[in-house]
């Protein structure tokens, strides 16, 4: 274990922002992604699904 | 006439051929199936990686601690150019095979990918300043992989510009065989040209140039990664399955469970 408090951790030898800005960004990232994912299927399942949707070709899709 | 029934269709390829798979509905389950593993494979390569990365792995004897961007930056580099050759591929097959199970996992993919470069893009810069003293330069490899990100969202706007679905998939479609010329570049641009960014380190011809912990944990990362990745796409082509497939009478027997 290279570090002895939870304050070095966080400080990564003066690379904190930087480290920590990284991990960030990617966890958030990933957050969103999987947030537009669930997002998409919801708005899925609102989609009324009678007969008349044969009949319109327009794609729904987004992201 | 009796009521059709809300039953499957049976196979129509013999049991046991692969190709069955190829359509959208034998897809769906399947798929289905392996996301539950996916991302329990992707949460626990996760936390493997990260704990040899932040806590077992030393400081670098140059760069001290902002080398454990590497354990982020590179995995997340490694799959946005693998994602941009796969979706070119099956954007690729569909074009030329017309299947449409195709060009649906082209379209799944192509977010994936571009959250991907987004996040190499990102913790390059911030792995950049530190260390080379600068966010950005327009050397071989940050330009490319940019290009890759424009690419990527060149993808998705081109297929969303065009509302005929099947039109939409072969114009993105040529886009993305055009682009996938940029990925060789991006890869051996540290050879060909005189950049910023660092040579390669891990090589499938030479030893690495890198401690074998820090080496371990990166690999692990990116396990973990691509994990996550298939994951996220077999979840998105599910719903792009259900989204084209909304009028047939499987997908409705999905939508809306009796």
């Amino acid at each position: 274990m290279n570090w002895s408090s939870l304050g070095e951790f966080a400080h990564m030898g003066g690379y904190g922002l930087y480290v920590w800005g990284s991990l960030g960004m990617c966890a958030a990232a990933i957050a969103a992604e999987c947030w537009a994912l669930s997002a998409r299927r919801r708005r899925l399942r609102e989609l009324p699904l009678d007969e008349t949707d044969d009949l319109d070709p327009r794609p729904i899709h987004e992201s | 006439m009796p009521p059709a029934t809300l039953a499957p269709k049976p196979d129509t390829a013999p049991r046991g051929s692969w190709l069955r798979f190829a359509a959208p509905q034998q897809f769906y389950p399947l798929a289905g199936k392996l996301l539950p593993w996916l991302w329990a494979l992707a949460a626990l390569l996760a936390v493997a990686g990260l704990t040899v990365g932040l806590l077992i792995a030393p400081s670098d004897f140059q760069q001290g601690d902002s080398y454990r961007i590497i354990y982020i930056h590179v995995p997340a580099a490694w799959m946005s150019m693998l994602i941009y050759v796969v979706m070119a591929f099956w954007a690729g097959l569909g074009l030329v095979l017309n299947t449409r199970l195709s060009s649906m996992m082209a379209s799944a993919l192509a977010p994936t990918g571009a959250w991907m470069t987004f996040i190499a893009l990102w913790t390059g810069a911030l792995w950049g300043k530190p260390t080379w003293g600068t966010w950005w330069v327009w050397d071989a490899r940050l330009t490319s992989e940019l290009i890759l990100l424009f690419l990527y969202i060149g993808f998705m706007s081109l297929h969303a510009a065009i509302d005929d679905e099947r039109r939409a998939d072969r114009a993105a479609a040529l886009l993305a065989l055009v682009g996938v010329v940029n990925v060789p570049i991006i890869y051996f641009s540290v050879q060909w040209w005189n950049t910023l960014h660092q040579g390669a380190s891990v090589s499938l011809t030479r030893s690495p140039s890198m401690a074998s912990v820090m080496l371990a944990g990166m690999l692990v990362m990116t396990l973990a990664f691509w994990m996550y990745c298939i994951a996220a796409v077999l979840a998105r082509v599910r719903i792009i399955i259900l989204e084209r497939e909304r009028h047939t009478r499987w997908a409705r027997a999905v939508l809306e469970p009796a």
